[in-house]
């Protein structure tokens, strides 16, 4: 009972740090009244919303921040993750993009490229194989990737090898399918090429 | 409202954009260097057995199957 009692201090005090208080929120209060109400001498656990970091609020149009905010995902592990950065050039469907902060709110579709941050003067390069970027109002990039990796861990001469066999494979190719699947392979292989050079 | 845009060609020859996403990270997979690219292509196989059903009894497993593209 005595263990109990202090454990309760303990996690008491913690959650009434002052950063604790700003994180929790209308809902999460709902469940805390709720479980005090029926197991007043349990701890509560921790709900996912006190997990969640809170993100610049979208509402002033007036005040454009002067970086913006980037979060890089791929399927394997979270790239980047709340980055600032000037400007950021997103190979979209639709051309290179270059997206600075105020940009309007977006969403398009990415094509196998090569995605640019640029922060101050330095360029980090990644080599994106196929995602969504989402820009929010208040300057916050979200980039989702299969596959984002950086332009350095490329190796030139499988490009090349690549680039040989689809183009050969197109030739040879008689069903759409394999017409797709060839064009598909030459499209992100001379994306490759020219993010090598480029 | 006006007509759908032109869809992509890999959607006109029957793909979906799933599948061809899948294909185009294969892709950059298998260009990477070397330590990435092992860790990268580990990363995604996939293990699986497939077993046939015939009049309600399964007939017998085939042995599994390593794929490397799921």
């Amino acid at each position: 009972m005595l263990r109990r009692a202090t454990t309760r201090i303990l996690s008491h005090r913690r959650h009434c740090s002052t950063a604790e208080a700003l994180k929790v929120t209308a809902a999460d209060d709902l469940f805390m009244a709720a479980w005090k109400r029926t197991m007043p001498n349990l701890d509560p656990p921790k709900t996912p919303l006190s997990f969640l970091q809170p993100r610049p609020s979208t509402a002033s149009a007036a005040s454009i921040p002067s970086k913006m905010t980037i979060n890089l995902v791929s399927s394997c592990s979270s790239g980047l993750s709340n980055k600032q950065a000037h400007m950021v050039i997103v190979p979209a469907t639709t051309g290179q993009m270059g997206i600075l902060p105020g940009h309007v709110a977006s969403i398009s579709e990415l094509k196998p490229g090569l995605l640019s941050i640029y922060e101050g003067n330095e360029v980090t390069k990644y080599f994106i194989s196929s995602g969504f970027a989402f820009v929010h109002s208040n300057s916050v990039a979200d980039i989702i990737a299969a596959e984002a990796v950086p332009i350095e861990q490329v190796d030139p001469s499988s490009v090349q090898k690549g680039l040989a066999e689809f183009t050969q494979k197109l030739s040879t190719a008689s069903t759409d399918l394999e017409k797709a699947e060839a064009q598909i392979g030459l499209d992100v292989l001379s994306a490759l090429n020219s993010s090598l050079s480029g | 409202m006006a007509s759908n845009a032109a869809v992509p060609f890999w959607r006109a020859a029957g793909m979906t954009y799933i599948t061809y996403s899948n294909l185009c990270a294969n892709l950059v997979r298998q260009c990477l260097k070397e330590p990435h690219r092992s860790e990268a292509l580990n990363r995604e196989k996939v293990h699986f057995s497939i077993s046939k059903w015939a009049k309600g009894k399964p007939e017998k497993p085939k042995s599994p199957v390593l794929h490397y593209y799921s």
